[in-house]
């Protein structure tokens, strides 16, 4: 775990009440399929956020903000860029969506244990369901760079939730997009995409979507769990879910479980 | 400046009066990786039981707008012996302050095997949790009764060399009432308080949001109606207090002990902010200069000399 202050640089809606947020300062140690966990003013419990991806922060990409010149002052601005994806749910994340670029926020990153990529084969499969899609583009990016085939379902309500179908394709994946009422992609659930041919399997997604994909394709792979958590580093047991292996913390032991140690 | 921070409980010296609260701490494993821990006065270890416990099923978390939270967690631990064998150790390796052994049980005899057990080991002082809110058949049933909670105390003190702090409820109609029969009992000092039992409600699902239905409200919410129990306590017994409850900045545990407590613990702040304790601890020295305040044991229960 690391306490750091990170700077808003961009803090955009990309699909229906789906926000992308990129903050720049010290992104160094994070992993594929680990959170952050964000203090917001007025709220008294951080919010745990799924990673989306880090990127070393280039010259061309950083803007000044234009009420916060003070970061530049700061090492840290240089060092990378971290970008979160998360939907307005609740108090909480509806005042995320309203901070403006340049905002500092108190930041706890390197947090729970992130995905195991070297049991990914040749051809893993990454499927993500709404808000489980994030996780799976830094995942998708390290996989690729090891040369992996990598396919990508991704399935959403409908047309107007979906995001991040094309950076998919840019990574060189082979994506597929579902949705429940067929108006974008294949009709259906992630389900009805599968085709059976993965070296092994990364998700994230809602219960009833990790339940159906495990009784279609079997516990070869790695779920990332979601709970509602009090600290999210592991000092409340808030977020402690059994397991096959024993209680474990989803923000500690978790969030990523082998599917065959889950008690679904 | 040593000096102006120290305290005693019990014959148990602490480098300044700051121990983070069962529960909100583990066993320090997750702070060490920020901050050197042997800064604390002490650590108030997760509620141990006699056996293991998972605990209560989820959602135990829920949040109280910006003033705190319930948690139902339901004493999860992996029990006395385990602790005994594996964290106490781990703890021990790389921190040498106070250790609050906090304790809880289900019957008198649960609460008398933890303490006998933990008596032989490297731990300074025994907090018996008589007022957990989240489990049944025990925990605050102990601590809502003179008769029960001067029972626990009596057995306790009877298979213990160690101080023994009863860790009270504020869920009681009279908290003096119990104070006062865990001191004829023979308790050497109080703990208090314990979470508040509080609800929320999904009102979209029209649920509640803890699948336990109730649990212990904690945060800052809750320090003025802590920081009164212990000025209660504090003038109706002479037994030294550990202040909990809502504290979360130096000035609280100023005004905490200013009610008449000798040390203070730091609870649900430490979840929202992990670095919270150290920094506690090291904004006492100059708000001590700011109130001129020479030493912490000089101000103790202040508001209650006439």
């Amino acid at each position: 775990m690391k306490q750091t202050i990170l700077t808003i640089q961009g803090n955009d809606c990309i699909a229906k009440n789906v926000y992308r947020m990129q903050l720049a300062g010290d992104t160094t140690g994070i992993l594929p399929g680990q959170f952050v966990n964000i203090r917001v003013e007025g709220q008294f419990l951080r919010r745990p956020i799924s990673v989306c991806n880090v990127t070393k922060a280039k010259g061309e990409r950083l803007r000044a903000p234009q009420n916060a010149t003070s970061v530049f002052g700061d090492p840290a601005w240089a060092k990378g860029v971290l970008t979160i994806i998360y939907k307005v749910v609740g108090v909480g994340t509806e005042a995320m969506s309203q901070l403006p670029v340049g905002t500092q926020l108190d930041v706890l990153t390197v947090l729970g244990n992130g995905y195991d990529l070297s049991k990914a084969g040749d051809n893993p499969l990454l499927v993500g369901g709404g808000v489980g899609v994030p996780p799976m583009y830094m995942l998708a990016r390290q996989l690729r760079e090891m040369g992996k085939n990598v396919r990508v379902i991704l399935g959403f309500n409908t047309k107007d939730e979906v995001f991040y179908e094309e950076e998919f394709r840019q990574l060189g994946c082979d994506v597929t997009v579902t949705t429940v009422d067929g108006s974008h992609g294949v009709k259906g659930f992630v389900t009805n995409a599968l085709d059976g041919k993965q070296s092994y399997y990364y998700t994230c997604g809602p219960l009833p979507m990790i339940k159906a994909l495990l009784q279609a394709v079997g516990t070869n792979g790695e779920v990332s769990m979601e709970e509602r958590m009090g600290c999210g580093f592991g000092a409340c047991m808030g977020c402690t879910i059994q397991t096959t292996q024993g209680p474990k913390r989803v923000c500690k032991e978790g969030p990523v479980f082998a599917a065959n140690e889950l008690l679904l | 400046m040593s000096d102006k921070l120290q305290i005693e409980l019990s014959g148990v010296k602490l480098a300044n009066p700051v121990i983070p609260a069962s529960g909100t701490y583990g066993f320090g494993d997750e702070f060490a990786e920020l901050y050197d821990i042997n800064c604390l006065g002490g650590i108030s270890f997760k509620g141990t039981t006699r056996e293991a416990r998972y605990g209560n099923p989820l959602p135990r978390i829920a949040e109280c707008g910006n003033y705190g939270m319930i948690n139902a967690v339901g004493l999860q631990n992996p029990g006395v012996e385990h602790v005994i064998a594996h964290e106490l150790p781990r703890l021990k390796s790389h921190y040498n302050g106070c250790i609050v052994a906090n304790v809880s049980g289900f019957s008198v005899q649960d609460y008398v095997e933890t303490c006998a057990l933990l008596d032989k080991e490297p731990i300074d002082i025994l907090e018996v949790n008589i007022s957990c809110p989240n489990v049944h058949n025990g925990g605050m049933a102990f601590g809502t009764s003179p008769e029960a909670a001067a029972e626990v105390t009596a057995a306790v003190k009877a298979v213990t060399t160690k101080p023994v702090y009863m860790k009270l409820s504020p869920n009681v109609t009279d908290i003096v009432a119990i104070a006062k029969a865990c001191e004829a009992a023979g308790a050497d000092g109080l703990c208090l308080i314990n979470t508040v039992l509080g609800m929320r409600i999904d009102i979209r699902r029209r649920r509640p949001v803890i699948a336990n239905r109730y649990g212990g409200y904690s945060g800052s919410g809750i320090f003025p109606l802590a920081l009164r129990m212990v000025n209660q306590v504090a003038r109706a017994t002479s037994l030294p207090i550990i202040g909990c409850g809502g504290v979360s900045s130096a000035e609280d545990v100023i005004e905490m002990m200013m009610a008449g407590a000798t040390a203070v613990e730091i609870g649900a702040a430490n979840l929202t902010n992990p670095m919270v304790a150290k920094e506690i601890i090291d904004r006492l020295p100059a708000l001590m200069d700011e109130l001129k305040i020479d030493k912490l044991t000089d101000i103790i229960g202040i508001v209650n000399h006439e």
